[in-house]
């Protein structure tokens, strides 16, 4: 059978009316959530975790696609109507959608974004469909050595290659790594670092590091700034939709966006922020209109809001064909997926194919349903964007433990999430970045694991990682990518790294 | 309107919170060490048993920690830290300890609602006759979509117990 055999079958999964329904709950509630100031599509989905928790794996995945997509939509809605970009991947759509908000285009602002998001997720995600079965039979000839080579080199972009400091980088993955030998040894079944306290010995739950680093983490930051009065949100004035000229103006920057946007997210490499960047600067080299710019270009919404979905979309093929997460969001999903004991990775295709071509063309009815219910939603998510912060982070705490009581409803959980929160809290005061703790934590043992059986095959020979051509040779791009931002940094390039990582404002 | 924004230390002086960290940096190493050196390296066919890993993690956190202490000598550990209020922080914090603790006695509701209010007080609503049963009735609408309706085990209490 082919790759649209497949994707017909899934759609029929999909189809289903109970999926269906499971999808639009995803999307609606991924929209809602992600709306909210300050939340990203990473908190989104780990704080919706728990309502999927009782469902069986295809419904909630399926659900789980919904809220991804919905929290993408979500979160560019809200930094066009109140420039707080909930996460690094949508600072550039504030750039211009704020501003074009502010001039009283919020409309057609939140129009392209919404119509180029679906334009990206749709071409993205039919790309997803066509190359997956490609990287999974590449994937079956990996070996342990290549996964832990690959595995390196996810490590390495997420923590170091890109961001203000290699330093800070590798120390938040190292801290995510420390956490991930917690619990009992996979292969002799000792226990490490549990110090004789029985709630350790299954390890520390992703999710539950996830939500206090992102949700308590990020609400102890933001109380702490004190009383800074409110933030300013642009009322939608006039029509939502866009104009002939508002049209001609946008389907080519969706197009590229789509272009630049889905590689960067396919290669196990990581940053969806990249690729809005770069097709920022694409739309700003190109545009017949450059002294819009900085005050509101259509492009400048349109391209890098079409480049984000599109990376999103991205990174479910590095997750979906060899388990490998290259975001925090994608590390959260990849925890979802174990929920039920499923690795994602090219066993997965061939065991559970329903499962995994529903969840692909279940995105893809997302992304339909995104389209219909925003632009008429848009008074009502615009709405959400105005609740005051005290009820606002009231509430995200709420539902940020509601999450952990419900998975584990013990006093220690809690004290963990407590913990967790406040290392959040002061790696955000220092300026370390959170992804690569989350994304060390799941994704260590993995390594962990493929690095010991590639060994006990060569009986401890450790010139073995490096004669394998496709180990090598990820090994070596990961040695680049660790090595050429500190030689940058140094020369005193490095605010072009900085950029490309760069924090809000 | 508090525009706290002045980075708060000077250049060219050993940044005495960057030292800290290392120092806990180095601390996390030696627990490393400390807990993996009673294992017994089960090795087996290869010499990589249990403990070469953490041994591995626990080499790179120290040298992480030296740069670090370099870094923070030479005062380029840089990064402009805003000023941060900690009255909110305790107030949050210490919701979510009174929760923990009161969860199993007083169930979901009671001890979410007192999250709910600590946590609005921190964020400066200082009403808390208003927010403690609002927090409450909110967090009982939000346990019966979830404990009744999605049937997760959300810990009942008085509260609840009244009702079902």
């Amino acid at each position: 059978m082919g790759t649209f055999d497949f994707l017909l079958q899934g759609l029929l999964v999909a189809a289903q009316p109970m999926n269906l329904v499971y999808a639009l709950i995803g999307v609606t509630l991924g929209t809602a959530v992600g709306v909210l100031p300050g939340i990203g599509p990473a908190l989104t989905v780990a704080l919706l975790l728990p309502v999927t928790y009782k469902l069986d794996p295809g419904g909630s995945l399926i659900m789980f696609a919904g809220i991804y997509y919905g929290g993408m939509y979500g979160g560019s809605t809200t930094s066009i109507l109140l420039n707080t970009p909930g996460e690094s991947s949508s600072i550039v759509t504030a750039l211009e959608g704020n501003k074009m908000a502010r001039a009283g285009r919020g409309g057609p602002a939140l129009a392209t974004a919404a119509i180029g998001s679906f334009v990206a997720g749709l071409l993205a995600t039919l790309a997803l469909a066509f190359i997956a079965p490609y990287i999974v039979k590449l994937a079956l000839v990996f070996g342990p050595r290549e996964y832990f080579a690959l595995m390196v080199l996810a490590f390495v972009t997420v923590s170091s290659a890109f961001g203000d400091s290699t330093l800070r980088g590798l120390t938040s993955l190292f801290v995510g790594l420390t956490l991930a030998c917690i619990g009992i040894d996979q292969l002799t079944g000792q226990t490490r670092l549990s110090f004789g306290v029985p709630d350790l010995l299954d390890g520390i739950e992703v999710t539950t590091l996830a939500v206090a680093m992102f949700a308590i983490g990020e609400t102890l930051y933001i109380a702490a700034q004190g009383d800074r009065g409110p933030d300013k949100v642009e009322a939608v004035k006039g029509s939502v939709w866009m104009s002939a000229m508002d049209w001609a103006r946008s389907w080519k920057p969706w197009l590229r966006g789509t272009a630049i946007g889905f590689p960067i997210g396919a290669m196990p490499a990581g940053g969806a922020e990249i690729g809005t960047f770069l097709s920022y600067a694409t739309e700003k080299r190109l545009t017949k209109h450059p002294e819009e710019f900085g005050n509101g270009a259509i492009e400048g919404v349109a391209g890098p809001e079409a480049a984000n979905n599109a990376s999103a979309a991205g990174t479910l093929v590095p997750l979906l064909t060899l388990g490998l997460p290259t975001t925090a969001t994608a590390a959260i999903m990849l925890a979802g997926f174990q929920q039920y004991g499923l690795q994602p990775g090219p066993l997965l295709f061939a065991t559970n194919p329903q499962l995994v071509w529903g969840l692909i063309a279940s995105l893809l009815i997302a992304n339909f349903m995104l389209l219909v219910l925003n632009l008429p939603l848009i008074g009502l998510w615009v709405k959400l964007l105005t609740i005051p912060k005290p009820w606002l982070y009231a509430g995200i705490l709420l539902f940020a433990t509601l999450g952990t009581i419900g998975a584990n409803p013990s006093v220690f959980e809690l004290g963990m999430l407590l913990a967790f929160g406040l290392l959040g809290y002061v790696m955000r005061v220092f300026g370390y970045p959170i992804a690569p703790v989350v994304v060390g934590l799941i994704l260590g043992p993995l390594a962990e694991q493929q690095l010991r059986r590639a060994l006990s095959i060569s009986q401890g020979d450790i010139t073995v990682l490096f004669t394998s051509p496709i180990a090598a040779v990820l090994l070596v791009i990961a040695a680049l990518a660790l090595v050429v931002p500190l030689i940058l940094r140094a020369r005193g390039r490095g605010q072009v790294l900085a950029q490309l990582a760069a924090s809000e404002d | 309107m508090n525009r706290g924004n002045h980075p708060s230390v000077e250049t060219r002086r050993p940044d005495r919170a960057a030292l800290i960290i290392a120092v806990v940096l180095a601390l996390i190493a030696g627990l490393i060490f400390w807990d993996v050196s009673r294992l017994t390296g089960l090795a087996g066919y290869s010499q990589i048993g249990p403990t070469t890993v953490p041994y591995v993690i626990a080499c790179c956190l120290l040298g992480l920690a030296v740069w670090t202490a370099i870094e923070a000598v030479r005062g380029d550990f840089g990064h402009e830290r805003e000023h941060q209020e900690f009255g909110p922080v305790f107030w949050i914090v210490g919701g979510l300890a009174a929760q923990m603790l009161l969860l199993n006695a007083l169930g979901f509701s009671i001890a979410t609602g007192i999250l709910f209010a600590m946590t609005a007080r921190g964020f400066g609503k200082r009403m808390l006759w208003l927010t403690v049963p609002v927090g409450i009735v909110f967090s009982f609408v939000v346990w019966l979509i979830f404990a009744k309706l999605l049937q997760l085990s959300l810990p009942a209490g008085p509260l609840e117990r009244l009702f079902f």
